[in-house]
């Protein structure tokens, strides 16, 4: 075994395996630049939409959606991951990375997959959309881009399992793992079965696209695809929900109120959430309503409850936290006296907000067997997942990254007031295009279309006014949400090639005073009253919007 | 904290506190509640959707398509022939780039076993403004059976993207009192 070269970081003690800290730096450079190219196409997308601007011709405006699902829902995020996991792992339990070499091997395989599919894209012969369902058929080089894709990010996944073994031999660390390593274990779980189904699509699919095979089922094609396309969003909850953890425990010196409880949530995740490749499915032909019903709900709704849990516990760890330090008035002190401006704070709890209210409740109801009737491949389906992957996952990862850059890249974050706001740009325009994309949705506007006026129509039709208000809302706020992208990318770009050198510790924004670290266990310490208050205005939240759904439903034609 | 090893060794052996245990009880009743929600409304509910499958092929549904044109065709819309089917009839509607074809006409209050399928590509049928979505798939033959309880014209809209003339892809359903 080679000796690995280590920093130790004068911030939080940690000792950095310099080859880690190469690969997260070159995976997560990657991801932002992915962001910004995807970001771009997405606010194309969106200005088209938008009937009054109507940017792109319609070729371009597939193309623009193909390519900003790729480079945002793909690229951008599993870029990021394979950060978060080399964090998780070396940095977090102090240990070196295994196989060094191949986490560069599995950055070039990613990065190479990224490059081609994208090339394919662009040659306009494959605006397939991201799901590129058959028979419709891409170029064969679309498939190929992302079966390097997979297998460079299935390698990095070995990686971080390699290292959590080295980490364990060499006792680097005592008791269990941390929480967030768990998490981040969880993700990594999740990802090889997401990637592994993609091969096991993409594989025979791209056979298909050079001849060798002659027929793809497209029923079979959606059920293992989506257990890739659903499976890797259960990726970025996994990993975005173990940032939260991050987060607090970071500035807050956050413990979890019950490591049992926070990682048995984890635990339903690995679990149940793999059956979500039925969301997608739940108006197909020739699959029975018992699987529907039985894979919708990840059996009996296990998984929610896993992401419910984490619901309460993240903010209730923070909130015991805050009293601790002395903020202990009312119901809302230690929420009130918590850094606002510090971004790595704001994204973070902005992301756990939207998430739960608009991903998350969307989420269920959308993929209730019955109510689905009424959402399916409407404007209502990226409302949602804009909930999710945008203000949820994206939002997360951009909060860390305030923190990765002093702490990793060892960079002054460059235009603080510009990062100060960043969080709350994004994040507010991010939580109109969710809201009003599931408005036109529940209009009924029909997903991935560029007219709906219908002007070349062979029938008259519109939808009605409101959807094109809902549009022209979507428009605005994707401007704004694109805004705070940019403020993201100015910052990050100017801090990690023109920010001050960190010299020694650094300040990362955490509140002042000792920090909250009571005695383990949650049963003497714990009064979360605020966190409780939160949580019940949620529920009743979901009930609510839940039960008005089936009213919804109610009111369409009988059908049997 | 959650970035350090639990401070405890035995993590698993801690007490659970009420607030956790309470909350993780409700979310747990309310998981099933969902769940028997979509149960209890395949008995109760009268939106619920057929899984009435058939494998078929482009050609074979298309000439089941055709004979009830030849069978039922009253008028034509906008140069496409409209279908006025007898109540209870087997009803096929076919998706192609980029129209569905052909357009229908339905008697308020009656019931039609519609047969779904597409030609080329995957297809959605977006039943507008009344917002029915079912997706389509060729060699399927998808079979609902469906009750208009409203009169006037309706709009089928594609709702799966199906190549560049997808934003026209349009067809019609008329209901008569």
């Amino acid at each position: 075994m080679s000796a690995s070269l280590f920093r130790t970081c004068p911030t939080t003690g940690l000792k950095v395996d310099l080859q880690a800290e190469a690969l997260i730096k070159a995976n997560a450079v990657a991801a932002v630049v992915f962001l910004a190219i995807g970001g771009l196409f997405g606010l194309s997308v969106a200005l088209t939409r938008w009937p009054a601007v109507h940017l792109l011709p319609a070729d371009w405006f597939y193309l623009a959606l193909t390519a900003h699902g790729l480079d945002v829902l793909l690229l951008w995020i599993i870029f990021f991951e394979m950060a978060v996991l080399y964090f998780a792992s070396a940095v977090l339990l102090n240990c070196r990375l295994a196989t060094p070499k191949l986490g560069w091997v599995a950055f070039g395989l990613m990065l190479a997959g990224g490059l081609i599919t994208n090339v394919s894209v662009l040659q306009g012969q494959s605006s397939v959309m991201f799901t590129s369902y058959p028979p419709m058929m891409a170029a064969q080089h679309f498939y190929l881009g992302l079966i390097l894709f997979a297998v460079g990010a299935l390698i990095a996944c070995g990686i971080f399992f390699g290292t959590l073994v080295i980490a364990r031999e060499e006792k680097t660390y005592t008791g269990s793992i941390p929480l967030v390593t768990f998490g981040a274990m969880t993700a990594a779980i999740i990802a090889v079965f997401t990637l592994a189904s993609g091969a096991i699509i993409l594989i025979p699919t791209w056979l298909w696209s050079i001849g060798v095979v002659s027929n793809i089922d497209p029923l079979m094609y959606k059920l293992v695809w989506w257990a890739m396309g659903h499976s890797s969003q259960q990726i970025n909850v996994s990993a975005h929900v173990a940032i939260w953890y991050a987060i607090i425990a970071i500035l807050f010196g956050a413990k979890p109120l019950s490591e049992k409880v926070s990682r048995g949530a984890f635990l339903m995740y690995i679990l149940f959430l793999q059956l979500a490749s039925a969301h997608h499915l739940l108006v197909e032909p020739g699959l029975s309503s018992e699987w529907k019903v039985f894979n919708t709900s990840y059996a009996m709704y296990l998984a929610v409850l896993g992401s419910l849990i984490h619901g309460l516990s993240v903010p209730g760890a923070m909130e015991a936290a805050q009293r601790k330090r002395g903020f202990d008035k009312g119901l809302f002190e230690w929420l009130r006296k918590a850094p606002w401006g510090n971004p790595a704070f704001s994204g973070m709890f902005l992301s756990l907000v939207m998430f739960g209210f608009l991903g998350g409740i969307s989420g269920v109801v959308m993929g209730t067997e019955q109510i689905n009737i009424i959402m399916h491949n409407t404007l209502y389906v990226p409302g949602h997942f804009h909930g999710t992957v945008v203000a949820g996952t994206t939002l997360a990862f951009m909060a860390i990254t305030y923190l990765l850059v002093p702490l990793i890249f060892r960079r002054e974050i460059r235009f603080p007031t510009l990062a100060k706001w960043q969080p709350y740009v994004f994040g507010i325009g991010v939580a109109g295009i969710s809201l009003f994309m599931m408005g036109a949705g529940t209009l009924g506007v029909s997903r991935r279309h560029w007219d709906i006026t219908f002007a070349d129509a062979p029938f008259d039709f519109s939808y009605p006014p409101a959807a094109f208000l809902m549009l022209g809302l979507n428009g605005i706020f994707a401007i704004m949400a694109a805004l705070g992208g940019l403020m993201y990318i100015l910052v990050v770009v100017a801090s990690v090639f023109t920010g001050k050198k960190v010299e020694g510790k650094v300040d990362i924004g955490a509140p002042a005073g000792p920090p909250a670290v009571a005695s383990y266990g949650s049963s003497e310490t714990l009064r979360v009253p605020g966190t409780l208050m939160l949580v019940g205005v949620f529920f009743v939240a979901f009930v609510l919007y839940y039960f008005v759904n089936w009213k919804y439903l109610s009111d369409v034609w009988p059908m049997r | 904290m959650a970035i350090t090893s639990p401070s405890e060794r035995l993590w698993w052996k801690t007490p659970l506190h009420r607030v956790e245990l309470i909350w993780i009880l409700v979310a747990f009743f309310w998981g099933l509640v969902m769940f028997f929600m979509m149960i209890y409304w395949h008995a109760a509910g009268s939106q619920n959707l057929s899984t009435e499958t058939y494998k078929t092929t482009p050609n074979e549904f298309y000439a089941k398509v055709e004979a009830m044109i030849g069978e039922h065709k009253v008028r034509e819309a906008e140069g496409q022939p409209v279908v006025r089917p007898p109540p209870g009839a087997d009803v096929y509607m076919v998706g192609r780039m980029w129209l569905w074809y052909p357009v229908l006409e339905f008697e308020k209050g009656q019931s039609y076993r519609l047969h779904l399928s597409a030609l080329d590509l995957q297809h959605g049928f977006s039943l507008q403004p009344v917002n029915i979505n079912v997706q389509v798939h060729p060699g399927y033959e998808h079979v609902l059976t469906i009750t208009p309880d409203q009169s006037g014209e309706f709009t089928i809209v594609c709702n799966e993207f199906c190549g560049l003339g997808h934003h026209t892809m349009l067809g019609k359903i008329f209901v008569t009192e």
